[in-house]
């Protein structure tokens, strides 16, 4: 379903993926774990073409998508939950809810509204709360339920774990798991490598810019070096 | 004491008028700087040219016989507002759309550029003496002693106010209930997220550029008509106060820009009309300075979080 074939991307003169190659099929969760600074986050970014990869193709449901613009990647059947959720804190719930559906018509938004509140409860309850007084875990679930309005085939999420109490991180990977039942695709940059290889079909591991392992989940969480390096121990 | 209360009625009413004016101007500045965090210096040339198209109108359909007032008005403000509005539109994609994502510098410097070849342009075209703009909506009410101080509300400031209000009122529906509107304050708010979830960031900044300055255009033919004649350099000044007025109110409010508008307009008539009118500008220039020193985020501005 997505294919990156030796990408590169720059920042000026400075590289920060040099040449990566992974695939993600239909249906799969796959992650990507990484130390802080190894290029997950702008290897997620590329794929949406923000920043555009300066060598090499990405191929999304058989198109090659390198050279187009971010607003038409994102029209094809893709959706992010980007790093730090980045809701529009001054709208309310639903308006952020109405700007994931924002191409769509009104009555698939209208669909894809009940579909969400349905998945998140709590996101019904406060549809009129404007989004940057919720809680961490809500505007999480906001930044998820945004993203699924545009009912995307393939679904990114960069660190959902990130500063979310035990409790909320355990609802977000039940969600995730659920998405994938409905066939939803899921490409999935964790730190928390341990719940995020349980969860996951397959799992790459991205060091300084480079894929350095590549293995199923279940083998990546026995992997020794793995393991001493992402998993304490 | 009558008398002097009529004096500051009088003297309300004008800076309202002015204020009103400025305040149309001032929400185009704040919303371009809302969304893409840059002053548009051309904004006030955008102002003047609504200003000339709307003369140009009613001089060509009186020279076509048509002479019914409301119709006259109408289609000279239509027209005013769809001509700057392209004028509005085709600066941002010539100037300033090709430099987005250099420098923050390079639009700023840019749009003084576009700034002078407007000014330029008009001057070439329509010449730069000062032309009369007919007063078609005349009359007035009358209060006070025949024999001493008059107050005046005339029926041209009576429109001013109206149609404020109406944009003013269209506007915020707009930006508060339309899928467009919601759009614009989600690209205000985080652009790049907004690009993310699909939505092409460029047409949403094109159509601030083209609701600002239709309002600017509303301003140009209301308050070209107001002070009876107009020139190329007829932007310049207005477009400074119209500027002063974004920032006093806090830049990127829109709200704040409407308030702005009208404080610098009556804050200038007092000057004007109790100490001198050559203190005029230099009160309002003032008051940039102070809520600057004092208030950077402006009256109904939020303090700027730098986002890391």
């Amino acid at each position: 379903m997505l294919t990156l074939e030796n990408v590169h991307t720059q920042y000026g003169k400075i590289e920060a993926l040099h040449g990566v190659s992974l695939t993600v099929e239909a249906g799969e969760i796959v992650t990507l774990i990484g130390a802080n600074g190894a290029g997950k986050t702008t290897l997620l970014m590329t794929i949406c073409g923000d920043p555009r990869a300066s060598a090499g193709t990405i191929t999304f449901d058989g198109r090659d998508i390198t050279h187009e613009d971010t607003a038409s990647i994102m029209r094809s059947g893709l959706a992010i939950v980007p790093e730090g959720r980045r809701i529009f804190p001054g709208l309310s719930v639903e308006e952020n809810l109405h700007m994931g559906g924002f191409f769509r018509s009104k009555q698939e938004v209208l669909e894809s509204m009940d579909y969400v509140c349905d998945l998140f409860p709590r996101l019904k309850e406060r549809l009129s709360q404007r989004a940057g007084t919720m809680s961490g875990g809500e505007q999480q679930m906001l930044a998820i339920g945004r993203a699924l309005m545009s009912r995307p085939r393939a679904l990114f999420l960069d660190e959902p774990s990130l500063g979310l109490a035990p409790l909320i991180i355990n609802q977000i990977f039940e969600i995730i798991g659920q998405l994938r039942e409905e066939g939803i695709t899921i490409f999935l940059v964790e730190q928390n490598a341990n719940q995020a290889l349980k969860l996951a079909d397959r799992g790459y591991v991205l060091e300084n810019g480079r894929i350095v392992l590549h293995d199923t989940g279940d083998n990546l969480l026995a992997n020794e070096d793995v393991r001493k390096a992402y998993l304490g121990g | 004491m009558h008398e002097q209360m009529l004096y500051f009625l009088q003297q309300l009413l004008n800076g309202l008028t002015v204020g009103s004016a400025y305040a149309l101007i001032a929400i185009g500045y704040t919303m371009v700087y809302g969304i893409i965090g840059m002053i548009n210096f051309a904004h006030g040339e955008i102002y003047m040219i609504g200003a000339y198209i709307a003369l140009i109108t009613i001089t060509g359909l009186a020279t076509l016989n048509i002479t019914f007032l409301p119709v006259v008005l109408v289609i000279a403000l239509v027209l005013a507002m769809i001509v700057s509005s392209a004028f509005g539109w085709s600066m941002e994609r010539v100037a300033y759309r090709p430099l987005r994502g250099g420098n923050r510098l390079n639009p700023l410097i840019s749009a003084i550029g576009v700034s002078y070849f407007l000014k330029n342009y008009v001057l070439l075209a329509q010449g730069s003496r000062d032309i009369g703009f007919p007063l078609l909506i005349k009359g007035s009410w009358t209060f006070g002693d025949p024999n001493g101080f008059e107050a005046n509300f005339s029926y041209m400031q009576l429109t001013i106010f109206i149609v404020t209000i109406v944009c003013m009122v269209a506007l915020t529906l707009f930006i508060s209930k339309s899928r467009l509107g919601r759009a614009c304050r989600a690209v205000a708010q985080d652009l790049k997220m907004a690009n993310l979830l699909g939505i092409d960031t460029h047409k949403i900044i094109a159509a601030t550029f083209v609701i600002g300055s239709a309002l600017a255009a509303v301003a140009g033919m209301l308050l070209g008509m107001y002070y009876g004649s107009i020139d190329p350099e007829f932007g310049f000044i207005a477009g400074l106060k119209a500027f002063t007025a974004a920032v006093l109110g806090g830049i990127g409010s829109i709200p704040g820009a409407m308030l702005g508008g009208i404080v610098l307009g009556v804050a200038e008539s007092f000057t004007s009309a109790y100490l001198s009118t050559d203190y005029k500008d230099v009160v309002s220039f003032l008051l940039l300075i102070l809520i600057l020193l004092f208030r950077p985020s402006g009256l109904l501005g939020k303090p700027e979080v730098e986002k890391i």
